[in-house]
């Protein structure tokens, strides 16, 4: 199978937009009348939309794929399937039921295509959903995801942005996987980092999310593309600003090493681009820096919870094997959004 | 000096291909990196600028820059020898400011002056020597906003290495805080700071 070797060239997350240019472009876009029933749609920069359908019952919907990050087929489509349904979760949805979305040229060995979707397909049953259907079309390079339709009760969803001042800030996975990913291509990361990158991306934020269930959620994303602090300062929404504690976010130590030998993405610059007039750094490495805007493929969840919920929510996050942190605290509007210290 | 091609490339190969030339010349030298996205020229820079080389870019085309790195002092002196007609650098020495407080060059007539505004933020991107910061606020913070007609010379300058700072509070004020399109925000203590310290100030 020598197409494996031109299977991965940088995907994931990294492969996003940037946030500036499309927002950009969706402004634009002519709205049709406003309809009542949908409760979240991308005039709000949520994770998914949300469409009321009964008094006690709505749907989430999310789409998801991107191009491999990694070169084993089974994997990438464990990783790319995990991601996808990660907005699900980010909502506070249940996962019903996923369609694939595969672009695939029609030269290549189409087990590797099986590879993919049976990595995928596993990761829909993890997640208790239902493989419905799919899309495929060829194209000159591999591309593989879902489109995830689930549940929420409509008194129950995670807004990304209702996060309140004197909240902390809880992170369930590890960052700097972007970067990890990103040394892999050119062979400078080492095989623990990559397992432990792996390890991390084929996660479902299921499980922190029964979690969450819990507690009284304020505000709840999923880390991807638009690295840690880009979904922060969304999570802000120019109405709060918070503090990081810098030294309680949780890294792949890897990764950190990897920013310092420079192995950086377009999408983490075009991230510092974004989202760097409102972070003020105090002496914060340059590769703590760069870890912190890193894009994450199938990153983990970030809830503002009250201080009061939050050490029982964290305990309980750590109970089922999670690398959670409090990596932060939301606070009153300041001229600097985000602060990020050491503690 | 050596000349690295990474046109085409995506990151991080533009930097990894130059951390090889630099290490190929095993000392003091010059690395020119072509590269086909401003993206990589930050990124490069980056480097360059974490492990204390001398850096400039400039860009050569549409969709092609050209990052020029000197690693120690015999490349210094060597780059600096031919800095007047290689291309405009950020001016060494002095510390030039421009301060635009106004959407207008000068007061009579709004259409000219904002005619006049553009062709001096143009004219100012052409020059030997480019200022080192360029300041905006109150009126003039809708410059380097989505649909201003000087965006791309402001852009071009940014990439050559010029500071671009636009009042946070302006910002706000008019809501222009998501649409800021080039350079970044900046608040009224590093305003006054870059003032103070400039050598010279340039106010159209």
């Amino acid at each position: 199978m020598e197409e494996k070797i031109v299977f991965c060239k940088g995907g994931g997350c990294t492969a996003k937009l940037g946030a500036g240019i499309l927002s950009r472009v969706l402004e634009k876009l002519p709205k049709g009348p406003e309809d009542p029933n949908l409760l979240i749609g991308y005039d709000s920069k949520d994770d998914a939309a949300v469409y009321k359908v009964a008094d006690d019952l709505a749907i989430v919907q999310t789409l998801d794929f991107f191009p491999p990050m990694v070169e084993d087929p089974y994997t990438f489509g464990k990783i790319a399937a995990t991601n996808a349904l990660s907005d699900i979760y980010a909502m506070g949805g249940t996962v019903k039921t996923a369609l694939n979305i595969v672009c695939f040229p029609e030269k290549m060995d189409l087990n590797i295509l099986g590879e993919i979707m049976r990595g995928g397909s596993e990761k829909v049953i993890e997640a208790g959903g239902t493989l419905a259907g799919g899309h495929s079309i060829a194209d000159s390079d591999v591309k593989y995801g879902l489109s995830v339709t689930g549940t929420v009760h409509p008194d129950k969803i995670y807004s990304n942005n209702q996060g309140q001042a004197g909240d902390v800030l809880i992170l369930t996975k590890k960052l700097g996987v972007g970067i990890v990913c990103t040394a892999n291509r050119v062979q400078e990361a080492s095989k623990e980092a990559m397992n432990a990158a792996i390890q991390s991306m084929t996660t479902l934020n299921k499980y922190a999310a029964e979690v969450c269930r819990d507690f009284t959620i304020h505000a709840c994303t999923d880390v991807t593309g638009f690295s840690f602090l880009g979904h922060l300062h969304e999570m802000m929404d120019g109405r709060h600003s918070c503090i990081v504690y810098v030294d309680q976010v949780p890294v792949i130590s890897e990764a950190l090493d990897y920013a310092d030998e420079f192995l950086l993405t377009a999408a983490g610059q075009r991230n510092r681009n974004h989202t760097g007039p409102f972070v003020q750094f105090e002496d914060i490495s340059f590769a703590m820096q760069e870890v912190l805007f890193d894009p994450q493929t199938s990153g983990g969840l970030l809830i503002a919870v009250s201080k009061e919920e939050g050490e029982l929510l964290l305990k309980r996050l750590k109970e089922i094997g999670l690398p959670a942190s409090i990596v932060g605290e939301i606070l009153e509007p300041s001229d600097i959004e985000i602060r990020v210290i050491h503690k | 000096m050596i000349q690295v091609n990474a046109m085409g490339d995506a990151c991080p190969i533009p930097v990894v291909k130059t951390k090889n030339a630099i290490k190929e010349m095993n000392g003091a030298g010059v690395v020119e990196t072509l590269v086909d996205n401003e993206i990589a020229v930050q990124n490069l820079t980056k480097m360059a600028n974490q492990k204390g080389y001398g850096v400039k870019s400039e860009k050569l085309g549409e969709n092609e820059y050209k990052v020029t790195m000197t690693i120690g002092d015999a490349a210094v002196e060597e780059i600096e020898a031919e800095e007047p007609v290689v291309c405009a650098v950020p001016a060494k020495g002095k510390n030039v400011v421009v301060v635009i407080s106004t959407a207008q060059m000068g007061s009579g007539n709004d259409e000219l002056g904002t005619t006049l505004m553009k062709g001096f933020i143009y004219a100012l991107g052409q020059q030997e020597v480019l200022p080192k910061t360029i300041l905006f606020y109150i009126g003039g913070a809708t410059i380097p906003c989505e649909g201003s007609v000087s965006l791309e010379d402001l852009k071009s300058m940014e990439a050559q290495g010029v500071e671009i700072l636009t009042c946070g509070t302006c910002l706000n004020f008019y809501g222009l805080s998501e649409k800021l399109a080039v350079g970044s925000v900046t608040n009224m203590y590093v305003i006054a700071e870059k003032m103070t310290q400039a050598d010279l100030i340039v106010k159209p």
